[in-house]
């Protein structure tokens, strides 16, 4: 269950592909944070696609993973929540404050420069 | 009654062994995938009670007809230190120590009937079901 944190540019991309145990999220918060120091990336794409089930567990591990690597100058996108993963976020009550989300990687990619780069009239979060 | 499946629910493998073994079961009834999801879903999140707070125990899955439709019952039963104000508990918002709270009423939302009893001292038994659409 090691996920794999590809560099795409200035960002990390990291598709978790099982699911994984609540120390396996720890795991991967830790691995994230080491890799965006020393890629010094500026953004961070979570695809969750392949999960069947995103519970208040990884919800707020994710989050938690936004909320530190904006301290490291990096802003971290979700992306490939399944519509059924995120009805049952939804009816849950999950909040993801800190992280933002995007439809596939593609859309996260954009996302993030969009929050690097806010057009005109557009409030960064 | 006897369960279909009794998963032990006491490491934090086993939660992903509880969610897995009740996909199965509750696909073999037909379940809609949103369905199968929600159910997933409440299973990880009681499960991860039964560990955290009732220093583990054991998950039950049936599947249960009732007059002309089919569901999943999920008990989950612990012998831990029980829930002193259920009430509270089952409130949103409440939290326990560590400020991230039991997630009670929040799973209520995924299930169609969710029963919790809690005798301070001896442990806590949580009764689910969903029925199929």
């Amino acid at each position: 269950m090691h996920v794999p944190i590809l560099k795409v540019g200035p960002v990390l991309v990291a598709a978790v592909q099982d699911e994984l145990t609540d120390s396996g999220w720890r795991e991967l918060r830790d691995r994230l944070v080491e890799r965006a120091g020393r890629d010094r990336a500026r953004g961070v794409v979570i695809d969750v696609s392949s999960m069947d089930v995103m519970d208040s567990y990884a919800t707020r591990i994710v989050d938690a993973i936004a909320r530190i690597l904006r301290y490291r100058g990096a802003d971290t996108v979700v992306v490939g929540v399944q519509p059924s993963v995120a009805f049952a976020m939804a009816q849950l009550g999950l909040r993801l404050p800190s992280a933002g989300t995007a439809l596939d990687v593609d859309e996260g990619l954009v996302e993030l420069q969009r929050r690097k780069h806010p057009a005109a009239g557009q409030h960064d979060s | 009654m006897t369960p279909d499946r009794v998963v032990p629910v006491r490491h934090e493998a086993d939660v992903l062994a509880a969610r897995q073994a009740a996909r199965v079961l509750a696909e073999k009834i037909g379940f809609s995938e949103t369905e199968l999801t929600l159910i997933a879903t409440a299973i990880s999140e009681i499960a991860r009670n039964v560990i955290t707070y009732g220093k583990g125990g054991e998950m039950a899955l049936e599947v249960v007809t009732e007059r002309a439709r089919r569901g999943i019952v999920i008990t989950a039963r612990d012998q831990g230190p029980g829930i002193p104000d259920i009430e509270r508990a089952m409130q949103d918002g409440f939290s326990t120590g560590n400020g991230l709270g039991l997630g009670l009423p929040g799973t209520r939302r995924l299930m169609d009937d969710f029963h919790i009893q809690s005798v301070v001292g001896s442990g806590t038994t949580i009764v689910m079901k969903k029925w199929k659409r």
